[in-house]
């Protein structure tokens, strides 16, 4: 923090000595105090950004070159034996296996926020009650959600009791085996995060201004039209952010699958695996490593795909 | 953009520097917390971690602590329960606020005990009067104290295996799953429910280390050798879990299972048998008296295998007490560990066995009494290296996930055969012992 204020103040000053022989300066204190307010204002944004953000991350790159267990004071420096291992374990990356699910998931996803979006974007009746009913799974913790969908599936639980009601009498262990377990979880993903699409396509729908309806409607365009030509161009920027959201959400899927199967029955994800080499066998160090890895992936993934589907020059969207 | 690149890298090498100097200085190792000698004179306030959050909450521990300052008048004990103890204590372990009075956490090497711990005295003096000693051992100064000791055993229902027509304690496995069988032909309980959800439960199997041989040896045959071996401890343990799921004989749908639920449901009968350990059974007769049931329905029973006729019972300490070595309080802190582990009555309320060598077993421990079971306590000598092994092999003999996979592989929900799963065990294990050697 005294580093930035420090920095900033000798900024100001080879300012304030590069400018001196100008006419009628103003008073040196003044020109100080106006080359360091905008720091003032940034100092509390930037110190929560650098104690929450930076500076764990820098500890984890710091870790990852360690053999560290977490908690003894002994830290070897083991440099990129970590990574190497990582690179040379295939068992490490099978588990990227169970992220297809979660992709598969998020198609769906999407494909059914569009669309509950895109209704409720005209006028229907009750359409803020069903705003609310599709918005609410978001906001419940996502712990009490894997409780109580640990009770949806469980033998004889709301979800055999529901199919009952329609005469098909399940008798199947919905978390049993690795497939139906993986499409169970990623069911329950999609139940919690569809909310949150839904309520960003619907901002982005409802910012497209209304007379272009109105002129489809008069030049004779249906419903499909309208969202083919008007809708589906108006939200792309958000459409597109969705899907990077989406993609990088599937590669670090973590707690859902933690809280109702603690990664059994084939289950597991990276995350996961990352939290059990650091937790449970102490390898803080090979942990930190994978973090970096999957934080790479993530990033090479997004830059990928920025380049395959770049945003029309007029309406980018800036995505920090 | 210059600015900020060089501000970036300031801050990035200043976070490196920050993490180069991690965890706890080594200034007061090998302090020692001495056991006061005036128990009128010792004061300050101690805090005390404990993973106990039912006995914080319901006002148990104010009750030792009332007790414990009619000897201690000037000693304010104050307690701080965590509720995921192992995660949350490993994590203050960084700094030196840790409480005066902790449990060990898994996660500290032995060798490190004297870097976090005040030692409670000499091994030699100590085991006269003390089980377990040897868990804490380094370098001949012992550092933590069980307040109770547990045998691992299963929790039954009399009521059903009698209904079964069985009298008899089970003494081979193949014998146990014959009474299984028998339960789920002739009654409507579910003979075995492995807690496959709650995930711990599971773990518990490692503990039938020792009580298949009936050696106090066995965890440095795990150091030394391979835990798969043909008719080792574990497994035959977990051949036994493999049989027991693969011929039906647990719950229909082991992923969604409750633990919560599954006490009062075998004290009703619905559920026949549990692997748990002597530390279950107060929690089982409580559900049993809570669901208006004869709480002396729920049985314990040790492992199916003999040595010489006789069963074999292994005692084994719970988490160690130990006295924070940064702790300004170490005398009211050790007080407060002598107090707790010798007069507290905590071994009673818990009817788990004693700490003292010559304190008379619980009486839930009577029929292995009458059958003459033998009690013994396994070595701990080899008990960092198996440690050790165990995480650099990433098999986690005490951790949930290979007995999960396990009992997958019994119901047919993962591909293989029981022989290639352990033999896998097995060459992990001797990896990894070749590299732990090595260093």
């Amino acid at each position: 923090m005294t580093d930035t204020t420090e920095k900033a103040a000798a900024t100001a000053a080879g300012a304030v000595a590069q400018a001196a022989p100008e006419p009628a300066p103003p008073p040196r204190t003044a020109r100080l105090w106006r080359g360091l307010t905008p720091w003032l204002f940034l100092i509390a944004p930037l110190a929560l950004l650098i104690t929450f953000t930076y500076a764990p991350i820098a500890n984890m790159i710091a870790y990852s070159f360690t053999d560290w267990d977490g908690v003894s004071p002994e830290l070897h420096y083991i440099g990129g034996q970590n990574y190497t291992e990582i690179f040379t374990r295939e068992d490490l990356f099978q588990v990227f296996f169970v992220s297809g699910y979660y992709l598969a998931a998020s198609v769906v996803q999407i494909v059914a926020a569009l669309y509950f979006a895109t209704i409720l974007s005209f006028n229907v009746r009750f359409r803020n009650f069903f705003k609310g009913v599709l918005f609410f799974p978001y906001l419940i913790n996502g712990v009490a959600i894997g409780f109580v969908f640990l009770y949806f599936f469980q033998d004889g639980g709301t979800l055999d009791a529901v199919l009952a009601l329609f005469g098909y009498h399940a008798d199947h262990a919905w978390l049993g085996t690795p497939a139906s377990a993986n499409v169970s979880l990623a069911g329950v993903s999609v139940w919690r995060y569809m909310g949150l699409n839904f309520v960003l396509f619907l901002g982005a729908i409802q910012s497209i201004p209304g007379e272009l309806y109105e002129a489809a409607e008069l030049d004779g365009a249906g419903r499909w039209h309208q969202f083919r030509y008007i809708i589906a161009p108006g939200i792309r920027p958000v459409l597109s952010l969705t899907v990077i959201l989406s993609i990088s959400g599937s590669l670090s899927v973590f707690e859902i699958p933690y809280i109702m199967t603690g990664g059994a029955t084939g289950t597991e994800t990276f995350v996961i695996q990352t939290i059990k080499l650091a937790f449970q066998f102490n390898k803080t160090g090979l942990a930190s490593a994978a973090a970096v890895v999957l934080l790479l992936i993530i990033l090479a993934v997004t830059w990928v795909q920025r380049r395959l589907v770049p945003d029309s020059a007029d309406n980018r969207m800036d995505l920090g | 953009m210059n600015h900020r690149t060089t501000l970036a890298g300031t801050l990035l090498a200043g976070a490196l520097l920050a993490s180069g100097c991690t965890g706890t200085g080594g200034s007061s190792q090998g302090a020692d917390a001495k056991a006061p000698d005036d128990p009128k004179t010792v004061s300050g306030t101690i805090k005390v971690l404990t993973q106990r959050t039912d006995l914080v909450q319901d006002g148990t521990m104010k009750k030792y602590a009332a007790a414990f300052n009619k000897t201690y008048p000037k000693v304010k004990v104050e307690f701080e329960a965590l509720t995921n103890y192992e995660t949350e204590a490993k994590i203050r372990m960084n700094t030196e606020n840790y409480g005066d009075v902790l449990l060990i956490p898994a996660v500290i090497k032995k060798t490190d005990y004297p870097r976090f711990f005040a030692s409670l005295g000499t091994r030699a003096e100590r085991a006269k009067k003390y089980r377990f000693t040897d868990f804490t051992t380094v370098d001949g100064k012992v550092y933590g104290q069980s307040p109770i000791g547990v045998t691992p055993g299963f929790l039954y229902n009399k009521k059903v295996w009698q209904q079964a027509g069985v009298t008899q304690w089970p003494t081979t496995p193949a014998e146990f799953l014959t009474d299984l069988k028998a339960i789920k032909s002739r009654t409507d309980a579910t003979p075995y429910y492995t807690n496959f959800s709650a995930q711990w439960p599971l773990t518990s199997w490692t503990a039938v280390n020792g009580s298949v041989g009936c050696d106090t040896e066995a965890t440095t045959k795990l150091a030394d050798g391979d835990p798969w071996a043909k008719g080792a401890d574990l497994r035959v343990g977990d051949t036994l879990l493999y049989d027991i799921v693969h011929q039906g004989l647990i719950e229909k749908d082991p992923t969604t299972t409750n633990w919560e639920a599954s006490k009062p449901r075998l004290a009703k009968g619905q559920i026949a048998t549990e692997w748990l350990g002597t530390w279950a059974i107060v929690q089982f007769q409580d559900a049993a008296r809570q669901a208006g049931i004869d709480p002396d329905d729920i049985g314990f029973m040790p492992f199916p295998a003999q040595v010489g006729g006789k069963f074999c019972a292994v005692v084994g300490p719970d988490y160690n007490l130990a006295v924070n070595v940064h702790s300004p309080h170490k005398e009211a802190a050790r007080a407060w560990i002598d107090w707790f582990t010798d007069k507290s009555g905590y071994d009673k309320d818990n009817l788990a066995i004693s700490p003292l060598k010559d304190a008379p077993l619980p009486d839930v421990l009577k029929p292995y009494e009458d059958e003459g079971v033998k009690f013994i306590e396994v070595s701990d000598a080899k008990g960092a290296e198996v440690k050790a092994i165990d995480d650099q092999s990433e098999v986690g003999i005490n951790k949930p996930e290979y007995r999960q996979n396990l009992v997958d592989l019994a119901r047919g929900a993962r591909k293989g055969s029981l022989d290639s799963f352990l033999g896998d065990l097995s060459k992990k294990w001797a990896d990894a012992r070749k590299t732990v050697d090595s260093r």
